[in-house]
């Protein structure tokens, strides 16, 4: 999702090709041969793999405004860090809670990832300086990276039956979460909370190798 | 006003020697401060809270973490002198994607080789050649990964040349044998004098791993 939101921005013209869960195209493993995974840009032949890396290509070549990276360097260094962390630590530890089956699991899961929401609920407030985004007026890198992990958040409090975004806790992070999903450039790139119930059900099942429920 | 610039790092350190090179090869004037892991100082924690880990680069005050993340703040404030990224974004989105390969990749693959034993060890040994060898791939015939001249992947991989003796040893292979292209590439960027003052001596390095493993 999150090259598609940063090529909105820049409105760029590109040809979107969906790939099939649990089986991958000649393209892609041509394309991204040492991972094998989405998403991939391709750009005049040549392939960009990794969500971030693709994101700061767009917009260091398509330079014109509006800028989703800072301009500050130190800016732009806080920028690389929250995105880093929602990657490396955060969304793991959501994911971990999202499959765990049995409550006790799932109370020792929780921690992490509400401590995670915190710090970034703390972030948020530094980084946008009262303004709507993490990335201040338009959306930036955070906002994309963080953003982008909505739609699991969403399945997570209904799957695992938790409430991660607070009103009480983290009331900067509802409000940015609302004014996010309904940006023009997020808006019909999100896919729908049910959607990706039912696609995490696959998953799920998947991993344990029981068949799908209808 | 002169610029203030602290490093919080430990000598062994091969993410904070990458940032080491980069301060080096910008002429950046810098104090040094040396972390002792098992009692972190208060300074750390307060500019690293997060993590609390090592490296951490104080500018002016503020606080700089991750490696990868020093060395890129590194190159876009000082970037009048060595450029460290190639210019056109591809380029740099090359040089992103394999500096990150070598993070996600090369450190947790040579951690194993001293932490584990019998089937995982081996393990853990297919997977530093699968590993070494997609790298040797993609440096092909270069004299380095940036091209004709050392630059970010370089940075970012040739940290780990101080610890082949570590890898070597507990591993018990030699990285030489499978990996030719890898050895030469890492004695060519050795005689970068930035490089060579940085990288510590590899006996040094596997002393302080026995040390750490309390042997």
């Amino acid at each position: 999702m999150r090259p598609w939101i940063a090529l909105n921005i820049k409105s760029v013209n590109y040809e979107f090709l969906e790939e099939t869960f649990g089986s991958k195209s000649q393209l892609l493993l041509q394309s991204n041969p040492v991972h094998k995974k989405i998403p991939v840009l391709i750009h005049v032949d040549k392939p960009i793999p990794e969500s971030l890396i693709i994101v700061q290509y767009i917009d260091e070549l398509w330079s014109s405004s509006p800028s989703i990276l800072a301009s500050d360097p130190y800016d732009h260094a806080i920028e690389r860090f929250w995105a880093a962390y929602t990657d490396e630590k955060w969304f793991p530890a959501l994911r971990g809670l999202r499959v765990a089956q049995e409550d006790e699991e799932r109370k020792a899961l929780k921690g992490p990832v509400i401590e995670g929401i915190v710090l970034l609920e703390e972030a948020f407030g530094k980084c946008s300086k009262g303004k709507a985004f993490f990335g201040g007026d338009q959306i930036g890198l955070i906002d994309i990276a963080f953003g982008c992990c909505l739609g699991w958040l969403k399945v997570t409090e209904k799957l695992s039956r938790v409430k991660l975004l607070d009103e009480e806790k983290t009331p900067g992070l509802v409000k940015w979460a609302e004014r996010f999903c309904a940006d023009g450039a997020v808006k019909g790139v999100m896919p729908e909370t049910e959607k990706l119930v039912e696609f995490s059900k696959v998953l799920l099942a998947k991993l344990s190798g029981a068949p799908t429920k209808k | 006003m002169a610029d203030e610039v602290v490093l919080l790092d430990l000598w062994a350190s091969m993410f904070g020697m990458r940032v080491r090179i980069a301060l080096a090869e910008k002429g950046i004037k810098y104090e040094y401060k040396e972390e002792d892991l098992k009692n972190k100082s208060p300074l750390l924690l307060q500019m690293n809270p997060i993590h609390k880990k090592i490296p951490v680069l104080i500018h002016n005050g503020k606080p700089v973490c991750e490696s990868l993340i020093i060395v890129q703040y590194i190159d876009e404030v000082w970037k009048d002198k060595s450029p460290l990224l190639p210019s056109h974004p591809y380029q740099r989105a090359q040089a992103r994607f394999w500096a990150d390969f070598v993070d996600k990749k090369v450190y947790d693959v040579s951690r194993k080789l001293w932490t584990t034993k019998g089937e995982e060890k081996e393990a853990a040994k297919k997977e530093f050649f699968e590993t070494y060898k997609i790298l040797e791939g993609e440096l092909g015939d270069k004299p380095y990964f940036g091209g004709e001249t050392f630059g970010y992947v370089d940075l970012a991989f040739v940290t780990f040349y101080s610890w082949f003796y570590v890898v070597e040893t507990f591993g018990e292979f030699s990285i030489e044998a499978e990996c030719p292209k890898i050895i030469a590439w890492a004695k060519r960027c050795l005689q970068k004098e930035t490089v060579a003052k940085t990288l510590p001596d590899q006996k040094k390095v596997y002393e302080f791993i026995r040390q750490m493993r309390g042997e």
